[in-house]
C-alpha cells in the first residue's frame, strides 16, 4: 500500500485525478467519438471556471478575504461583453477574419476594463471597512451582490439576452468521426494562455514571490516592509478582471445568457474553490477540470444527476481532504 | 453583546405580541391576516436562524432548506393521503427526520473547517436542493408547486361556534370559522417553538453557544467539545425551521420552490436578522414584523412613486416593485456597516448607558 502510495505521488499525486475520471469515464461510455467530444467540451468549462475561480481563490489566500459577491463580476462580464458584441453587430458579420477577431478583442478587453474598475471599486469601498471580520465580510459582500444583480435586472431586463459570435469560432471542425466545436476548443487555449500568463507571474516574477509569500505568512511579509494591502488591491482587480473575462467566454459559449448566469455559476465556482483548496491557484486549475470533466461526462450518462454530481464529487473530496486538494493556506 | 434588552424593546415586542393575538379582530381582510400569518412563521424562522447566527456564529445559507423540507413534508403527504390531521403529522414528521439527518451530515462534514467553508458549504447544498425540488417534478410539482387541501377545521366554510340561530357565531363582529382557527393554529405553533428556543437560549446549553461564539479555542480548552455544541444547535435550528416550514404550508394550502425554497427567503430572513439585531431573541420578533411589513406595504408606495415618475429615464425602472431586493441590498450594506448590532443592539447599548 504504502510503495502504491509513493509511486502514485511520483507521478503527479492529486493531479493525476483528471485522468483517473477520465479513463473510467471512457470505460463507462464506450464510444470513443463522443468520449473525445465531451472531454473536450469538460476541458473547455473547467478553463473557464478556472478563470471565474482563480481570483476568489487567490484573494482569499492572500488577505483571508472571502467575496461572495464575486460571481458579480461573471455576470457583468458577461453582459457587457454581450452589449459590446451586439453594438459592434457589423464588425462582427464582416466577411474579413481580422475585424472579427477585433470586435471579439475589444468585447472582452471591455468586460476585463470593467473588472479592474469594480474590482477597485468594490476592494476600496465594500470591503475595506470589513477586514478581519468574516461574519460581516460574508454580509456585506452578499448584499453587494444583490444590488448589483438587481441592477443588471433594471438594466438589462429578465430576458434572456443573445450573444453573438464571431464568424470564425462558428461551427466545428471534425477529425475522423471526433466533432470539437472552435469555440470550445478555442475556450481552452485561452484559458491555458491565462494560466500560462499567471503561473508565470505568480513563479517566475518578484511580484509573484510577494503574493506567495503573503499568501503563507502575511505578517511577516508586512514586518519585511512590504506594502501588502496595496498588492491586495492589485490582485483583487486582477481576480476580479479574470473573473469578468470567464463570465465574457461563458456568454460566447452558452450564446444566450440571463441576470442568474452569476449566481448558477457562483455555485459552480464555490464547488471548484472549495475541491481544489482555498488560496492555491494549482489547485484551483485541478478543482476546475475536475468539474467540468464531471458534469460532461455525468451529463452524458446520467443526465438528472449532473449538478448533484458536482456536490457529490465535493462532499467525498472533503472527506478525504478537509482542506481540498492542494490548499495553500496554513 | 449581550445585554438585557432595554424597555423601549420589551415594549415594543409586547405590542407586537398583543397585536399578532388579536389580529383578526383588529384587521379583517384577507390580506392582513395573510401579514399576520406570515409574521408569526418568519418569527420563529429568523428566530431559529439566529441560534446560529447571532448566538453561535455559525453562518449558514442552508436554512431556508430545512424550511422547504418542512414544507414539502406536510405539503406532499396532504396531496397524496388527502386534507387531514394524520399527513399533516406524518409530513412534518418526514421533514424534520430528513432534515436532521442533512443537518448532521453537513454539521459533521464542515462544522470543524472555517466558518467560511461552511457558508460555501451550505451554499451549495441549497442550491442543489432547490434545483432538485424543481427537477423532482412528480414528487413536488416542479416549478409550479403543489395546491392541496388544509383539514377540516381550517376551512372557511367550518363553524367553531353557532349561535342560537344555528348560523356561524360573530365575536366582536368576527365570524368564528375556520380560517380563524386557522390563524389561532399559526400564531400558537409559533409561539410553542419560540418559547422552546427562548428557553434553550436562557439555559446552560445558550451560554456555552456564546462562549463558542465569543472564544472557541478557549471554550475548547474549558473542556466543551465545540463540535458537537455546533453540530447539535445547527440541528436544533434545523428542526425548528422545518417546523416552521410545515406549519406554513398547511397555512397556505400551497407549496412552491417561490414560497419555500427559492433563495429569495434567504435572503429575507438574513435582513430581519441583521436589522432586528443578531443575538438576541428579541430582535427577531423586530426584523421580522417590520421586513414583512415593508414586504407587503412599501411595494405597494414604490409601484405609486414608479408611477408618478414614469415620464422621467431609469428613475421609474430603479422605483418599481420588481426591484424591492435592490433597495433592500442597499439597505442591508448600510446597516452592516453602521448598525451591525441592528436595532435591538443598538437601543439597548443606548439603554444601558
Amino acid at each position: 500500500m504504502e510503495r502504491l502510495n509513493e509511486t502514485i505521488d511520483r507521478l503527479g499525486g492529486v493531479y493525476l485525478l483528471p485522468l483517473a475520471v477520465a479513463v473510467l469515464a471512457f470505460v463507462l461510455i464506450g464510444a470513443p467519438s463522443s468520449w473525445a467530444t465531451l472531454t473536450v467540451a469538460g476541458l473547455a468549462m473547467g478553463m473557464m471556471i478556472f478563470l471565474m475561480a482563480s481570483g476568489l481563490s487567490l484573494v482569499f489566500g492572500l488577505m483571508d478575504v472571502l467575496n461572495f459577491g464575486h460571481s458579480a463580476f461573471i455576470s457583468l462580464g458577461a453582459f457587457i461583453s454581450a452589449s459590446v458584441l451586439a453594438a459592434m453587430g457589423g464588425w462582427l458579420g464582416a466577411e474579413s477574419v481580422l475585424l472579427n477577431a477585433a470586435a471579439l478583442l475589444v468585447a472582452f478587453g471591455a468586460a476585463m476594463l470593467f473588472g479592474l474598475v469594480a474590482g477597485w471599486f468594490f476592494e476600496t469601498v465594500i470591503i475595506k471597512p470589513v477586514y478581519a471580520d468574516h461574519l460581516r465580510q460574508i454580509l456585506i459582500t452578499m448584499g453587494a451582490l444583490i444590488v448589483v444583480e438587481e441592477l443588471i435586472l433594471a438594466i438589462w431586463g429578465g430576458t434572456p439576452f443573445s450573444v453573438g459570435r464571431p464568424a470564425f469560432l462558428e461551427g466545428a471542425f471534425v477529425i475522423g468521426d471526433i466533432t470539437i466545436e472552435i469555440y470550445r476548443a478555442f475556450a481552452f487555449a485561452l484559458g491555458l494562455l491565462a494560466y500560462a500568463a499567471l503561473y508565470f507571474v505568480l513563479n517566475r516574477t518578484r511580484l509573484g514571490l510577494l503574493i506567495r509569500a503573503g499568501v503563507e505568512n502575511r505578517e511577516m511579509v508586512e514586518a519585511l516592509g512590504f506594502r501588502i494591502d496595496r498588492l491586495f488591491i492589485g490582485v483583487f482587480m486582477v481576480g476580479s478582471a479574470l473573473a469578468a473575462l470567464g463570465g465574457a467566454m461563458w456568454a460566447g459559449y452558452e450564446t444566450l445568457i440571463t441576470p442568474h448566469l452569476g449566481a448558477d455559476m457562483m455555485i459552480v465556482v464555490f464547488i471548484v474553490v472549495i475541491i481544489g483548496g482555498l488560496g492555491s491557484v494549482q489547485g484551483t486549475l485541478l478543482g476546475a477540470i475536475l468539474v467540468g470533466l464531471m458534469s460532461n461526462y455525468v451529463g452524458f450518462l446520467a443526465p438528472k444527476l449532473s449538478l448533484a454530481s458536482n456536490m457529490l464529487l465535493m462532499m467525498a473530496i472533503l472527506l478525504w481532504r478537509p482542506n481540498g486538494l492542494k490548499p495553500a493556506v496554513k | 453583546m449581550t445585554q438585557k434588552p432595554s424597555l423601549i424593546i420589551k415594549l415594543a415586542v409586547l405590542a407586537i405580541a398583543a397585536a399578532l393575538l388579536f389580529w383578526p379582530f383588529l384587521f379583517q381582510d384577507v390580506r392582513s391576516i395573510q401579514v399576520a400569518a406570515r409574521i408569526c412563521v418568519f418569527i420563529v424562522l429568523v428566530a431559529s436562524y439566529d441560534l446560529l447566527i447571532g448566538y453561535t456564529g455559525i453562518v449558514s445559507f442552508a436554512h431556508v432548506m430545512f424550511f422547504g423540507f418542512g414544507s414539502y413534508g406536510s405539503a406532499i403527504a396532504l396531496d397524496q393521503m388527502g386534507p387531514g390531521w394524520l399527513p399533516v403529522g406524518l409530513g412534518a414528521l418526514a421533514g424534520v427526520a430528513l432534515s436532521l439527518v442533512i443537518a448532521v451530515a453537513i454539521g459533521l462534514l464542515s462544522l470543524r473547517v472555517k466558518a467560511i467553508f461552511f457558508a460555501m458549504i451550505t451554499l451549495a447544498t441549497a442550491s442543489v436542493a432547490l434545483v432538485l425540488a424543481s427537477q423532482l417534478s412528480g414528487l413536488t410539482g416542479g416549478e409550479d408547486g403543489i395546491t392541496y387541501k388544509a383539514p377540516d377545521l381550517f376551512k372557511p366554510a367550518t363553524k367553531l361556534w353557532l349561535n342560537a340561530e344555528g348560523k356561524v357565531a360573530q365575536l366582536w363582529g368576527v365570524r368564528l370559522n375556520g380560517k380563524l382557527a386557522a390563524y389561532y393554529f399559526v400564531f400558537l405553533s409559533s409561539l410553542m417553538l419560540f418559547v422552546v428556543m427562548l428557553r434553550l437560549v436562557g439555559s446552560p446549553i445558550g451560554t456555552v453557544l456564546k462562549a463558542i461564539r465569543e472564544n472557541e479555542a478557549r471554550a475548547e480548552a474549558i473542556g466543551y467539545r465545540v463540535v458537537a455544541y455546533r453540530t447539535f444547535v445547527f440541528c436544533i435550528a434545523a428542526v425548528v425551521a422545518s417546523l416552521a416550514g410545515s406549519v406554513y404550508a398547511v397555512w397556505l394550502k400551497y407549496t412552491g420552490p417561490e414560497t419555500a425554497l427559492s433563495f429569495d427567503i434567504m435572503i429575507d430572513i438574513l435582513l430581519m436578522v441583521v436589522i432586528g439585531g443578531m443575538g438576541t431573541m428579541w430582535g427577531a420578533v423586530i426584523g421580522a414584523t417590520l421586513l414583512v411589513l415593508a414586504q407587503y406595504y412599501l411595494r405597494d408606495l414604490m409601484g405609486a412613486a414608479a408611477e408618478a415618475l414614469s415620464g422621467l429615464p431609469l428613475l421609474p425602472e430603479i422605483l418599481s416593485p420588481d426591484r424591492w431586493l435592490l433597495w433592500l441590498g442597499i439597505v442591508f450594506i448600510l446597516l452592516v456597516y453602521f448598525f451591525p448590532k441592528g436595532i435591538v443592539g443598538t437601543l439597548s447599548a443606548k439603554g444601558a448607558r
